[in-house]
């Protein structure tokens, strides 16, 4: 069982810049915040190290932070540019019994994380799911595509409409000729 | 010459009578043997997190009840935990004895159902029929105090909408004495029927390493064979003060984490749930259940990951809050989602009929499947 | 009979036209009842009340039932081989009936007493698997198609211990007329085949542990021809949506509905002139005693209908008690154990018989 603070320092020791940093502002969790292109890495060793063996993915949740600057496009719809997506990893040691979350925020405009399907398959559908509704892309994933949303939404949708959980989200006028908003 | 054969590509689902609901599966099938099988999702979607954006803490409380509507309360208890962390709100003891005593009434009839209807999955529709009639005794217990039957809205945060009814204690315990032989006879009736032996021991085997690499949780993680029960393991509200035991997979009938023993273990936790009713029913303390309900539910600003044990497994809350009164973000981590990708790993090589006891004993509600 | 309304009427056409709907009225009310005591003893079982508000206690459920079921639209797919796809129920239906002609309800009452009796029941009974064949490949669905291979694959192999086992009951008897066959079992049930016939002596008590096994396969195996739980998996509701008839509906489907009601019928009359005496009371005749002659054709026929119903009965029970096997397990019965123990069966049977 080992707390946050001691998971950090061990990840730190191991891998330098890629973990960026141990977030304690918030109230109930504290957050290692983690480079996105290195989260592949740093969950291998974090599952496979004797002393911490998180060997499942409880959960995997896309954010839109939302922390861009708002413009209005051309046809008048505000839209955010600038700013991170982020994804939050909570793992969870069913044998040492202690937790930690990780995040990793990676820019909007093109937004990439290394798929952690190789190490918790639980991943993989998370992060389709992820990449549905929020629209991170995800590096080395073997099946990206849409899952909750139906698989054509991109064809008939524009860029603003096709990623619902983002906070400049849209809906769409019409899908497949059915009217949306009703 | 050889012959040029193909796959047959059989779609079952989104409308099969044993999907549960709308689920779709892309079979590849020689014969009958299924070669490979695809999930398809979101039939179901009802934008919950989307919904739960605009919506109000305290709003977000009746859509949960929608997620997994066969175990409403324990979505709403997720959920309540979940806010109540993030405010730092102490609830009453009446109030926690009340939530441990509904959630384990709402685990009792949410395994009825799993069982029942992996049951009618394979043939055996009197048992099914038997245990929706056990299940109507918890519904109208429910009902008598919160006035729904299926979707609560019971557990508020830092709450309960109403207080219980004066006859709950004596009808609570009424059931708990009337359930206990028909346990009894439903294994008599299915669970040591030879033929629904037959059927689930030695299938859909899911080893211990690959249910945790999974993500799976609940009876399917425990019916492979290890004790891991979020009530134990991860204490919330008052579980450390009952005793209770955590049944799990023994491999009796066949193999270790067989669609047998994914099916025992929920009816051997049905007898857990009884136990935990019988001790937290005689010392439920008096008092009022919304004196901490807070006036405005306004967080601070942070993030929280609450995750409860469902009767389907570990359901958990990922709430980020911006400070208003409106939550930034609210993902579920589904039980159901996660256990549902279980089913390409155990149903390959298997037969038609397989799928289907192997889809019963994973038991998925499509509710929270969706979202 | 034939003879017996051909003395009547005088009329060869207006003879046979009675003798042919003989079996078809037979059928219907068999289906008719069947439907309704289906769904009433399934309720019972259930805990449920079943269908009570058509007519007292719900009779006439089935009848309204049949009625919506004229009334329907025969909607059909497009992509369907139409011809095989008209054919199929009527192939299935005629199956079905048409062993009602060879059946004795009584020793008048038969509708045809041919000397072959039992080979033509198999015979044409068989039939019935061309019917479900042509209704899953017409269809054009994979479920009707899934079905249908299901289905033809365990009619054909349950036909073989069926079929060694009236072997062994022709063999103990020496005839091949159903007629005959019950005939031989008269006065008292002590004199059924299922304990070793009429003629007393050791034969007969050698016999009677045989008799059993014979029975109980060609009970199982004859659920197993019709599609009953545990062997329904052709029409595995939960796996196949409804197997071969996926895509009927309407009067068509409910042709598909009463033949199979008309063959649990048929087998259980089968299994009951085989080993239960057919028409015959156990426990004599009331005619007989107070000497009222023209009495015992409806006691006979009392008779034999109670038999044949117990049986659906039987049937139903099991119907609503058991899951379902699977298609290999439903197989490896068939093949490995029912197939061997019918055949040395059949030898034991024949040596006690040349003693």
């Amino acid at each position: 069982m080992k707390s946050a603070e001691e998971i950090f320092d061990i990840l730190k020791k191991k891998f330098g810049d890629a973990v960026l940093s141990l977030d304690k502002d918030t109230p109930v969790e504290q957050i290692i915040s983690i480079d996105p292109l290195k989260i592949n890495l740093i969950s291998k060793y974090l599952r496979e190290n004797p002393e911490l063996q998180f060997d499942s993915l409880m959960c995997l949740s896309g954010v839109d932070d939302a922390n861009g600057i708002k413009v209005k496009d051309a046809e008048g719809n505000e839209i955010i540019e600038g700013g991170t997506l982020s994804v939050y990893y909570n793992l969870h040691s069913v044998s040492l019994k202690h937790k930690i979350t990780l995040k990793v925020s990676t820019p909007r405009n093109d937004p990439q994380i290394e798929s952690l399907e190789k190490i918790w398959k639980s991943a993989n559908w998370h992060e389709r799911e992820a990449f549905d509704l929020i629209g991170i892309k995800f590096l080395n994933h073997p099946d990206l595509r849409r899952i909750l949303m139906p698989y054509d939404w991109d064809e008939f949708t524009e860029e603003i409409s096709r990623h619902p959980l983002r906070k400049d989200y849209k809906n769409p006028e019409f899908y497949q000729g059915m009217k949306v908003p009703y | 010459m050889a012959l040029k054969t193909e796959h047959m590509v059989l779609n079952m689902g989104p409308q099969h009578p044993s999907t549960h609901g709308v689920l779709r599966l892309e079979l590849e099938i020689e014969g009958e043997l299924v070669n490979k099988v695809t999930p398809h999702l979101g039939y179901l979607h009802r934008c919950f997190e989307k919904h739960a954006e605009a919506m109000q803490y305290n709003q977000v409380v009746p859509y949960t009840d929608r997620l997994d509507y066969l175990a409403s309360i324990g979505n709403n208890f997720g959920y309540a935990l979940a806010v109540e962390k993030l405010m730092g709100i102490q609830v009453p003891e009446r109030v926690e004895y009340i939530r441990v005593i509904m959630a384990e009434l709402q685990r009792i009839a949410s395994h009825l159902v799993a069982i029942g209807s992996n049951g009618a999955d394979i043939g055996a529709l009197t048992p099914f029929l038997y245990l929706f009639r056990d299940r109507e005794h918890i519904l109208s217990i429910i009902e008598e105090t919160c006035g729904a039957r299926m979707l609560y809205n019971y557990i508020w945060i830092g709450g309960l909408s109403h207080d219980i009814h004066p006859d709950f204690v004596r009808k609570t315990k009424e059931f708990v004495n009337y359930f206990k032989p028909t346990i009894v006879e439903l294994d008599n009736l299915l669970s040591f029927n030879k033929i629904f032996i037959e059927r689930t021991a030695n299938i859909g085997i899911l080893p211990v390493d690959t249910a945790i690499n999974f993500g799976a949780s609940g009876p399917t993680l425990r019916g492979s064979g290890i004790k891991f029960d979020l009530r134990r393991d991860d204490p919330y509200s008052i579980y450390d003060r009952f005793d209770f035991e955590i049944p799990v997979g023994k491999g009796l009938m066949g193999t270790v984490g067989d669609c047998w023993d994914r099916y025992n273990v929920r009816i051997r936790e049905m007898e857990q749930s009884l136990r935990i009713i019988e001790q937290a029913v005689d010392n439920i303390p008096e008092g009022d259940v919304q004196s901490a309900i807070p006036k405005r539910i306004k967080p601070p600003k942070g993030t929280v990951y609450k995750r409860v044990e469902n009767p389907r497994g570990e359901l958990g809350y990922f709430i980020i809050s911006d400070g208003t009164v409106n939550p930034f973000r609210v993902k579920v981590r589904a039980p159901s989602f996660v256990n549902l990708e279980v089913l390409g790993e155990l149903c390959k090589g298997n037969l038609v009929a397989d799928i289907i006891a192997i889809l019963g004993s994973i038991d998925i509600v499509l509710g929270e499947v969706d979202r | 009979m034939y003879q017996y309304f051909y003395d009547l009427t005088g009329n060869t056409i207006i003879a046979t036209l009675i003798v042919a709907v003989f079996p078809l009225v037979n059928v219907l009310l068999v289906a008719l009842i069947g439907v309704y005591l289906e769904r009433k003893v399934s309720a019972w079982i259930q805990d449920r009340i079943g269908p009570n508000r058509t007519g007292p206690l719900g009779l006439f459920q089935t009848v309204a039932d049949f009625l919506k079921m004229l009334q329907k639209e025969d909607a059909t797919s497009t992509e369907i081989d139409s011809k095989l796809y008209n054919i199929a129920p009527v192939l299935v239906f005629t199956g079905s009936f048409a062993a009602y002609a060879a059946i004795p309800f009584s020793s008048k009452l038969i509708g045809s007493e041919a000397d072959v009796g039992i080979f033509y029941v198999l015979a044409i009974s068989s039939l019935v698997v061309g019917g479900i064949l042509m209704a899953g490949w017409a269809s054009n669905n994979k479920y009707s198609m899934l079905g249908a291979m299901r289905s033809a694959a365990q009619i054909i192999s349950y036909e073989i211990p069926t079929a060694i086992i009236v072997l062994s009951i022709v063999m103990f008897t020496g005839t091949l007329s159903l007629d005959k066959i019950s005939d031989m079992q008269t006065a008292s049930f002590w004199n059924w085949n299922i304990f070793g016939g009429a003629e007393l002596g050791l034969t007969k008590f050698l016999m009677i542990p045989f008799m059993f096994i014979g029975f109980l396969i060609i009970f199982i195996s004859t659920l197993a021809e019709v599609n009953r739980t545990p062997f329904d998996i052709p029409e595995a509701e939960s796996e196949l949506v409804a197997g071969y008839f996926t895509e009927y509906c309407g009067m068509k489907w409910a042709m598909f509905m009463l033949s199979e009601y008309g063959n649990m019928f048929a087998v259980s009359a089968i299994v009951s002139i085989l080993f239960f005496g057919g028409y015959h009371s156990p426990i004599g005749y009331l005619g007989n005693s107070i000497g009222v002659e023209w009495l015992i054709p409806f006691e006979q026929a009392f008779w034999f209908l109670a038999k044949g119903w117990f049986f659906i009965l039987v049937q139903m029970w099991l119907r609503w008690t058991l899951p379902r096997l699977r298609v290999d397990q439903l197989m490896s019965l068939c093949w490995k154990y029912l197939i061997p123990y019918a055949f040395v069966n059949l030898i034991i049977i024949g040596i006690i018989s040349l003693l």
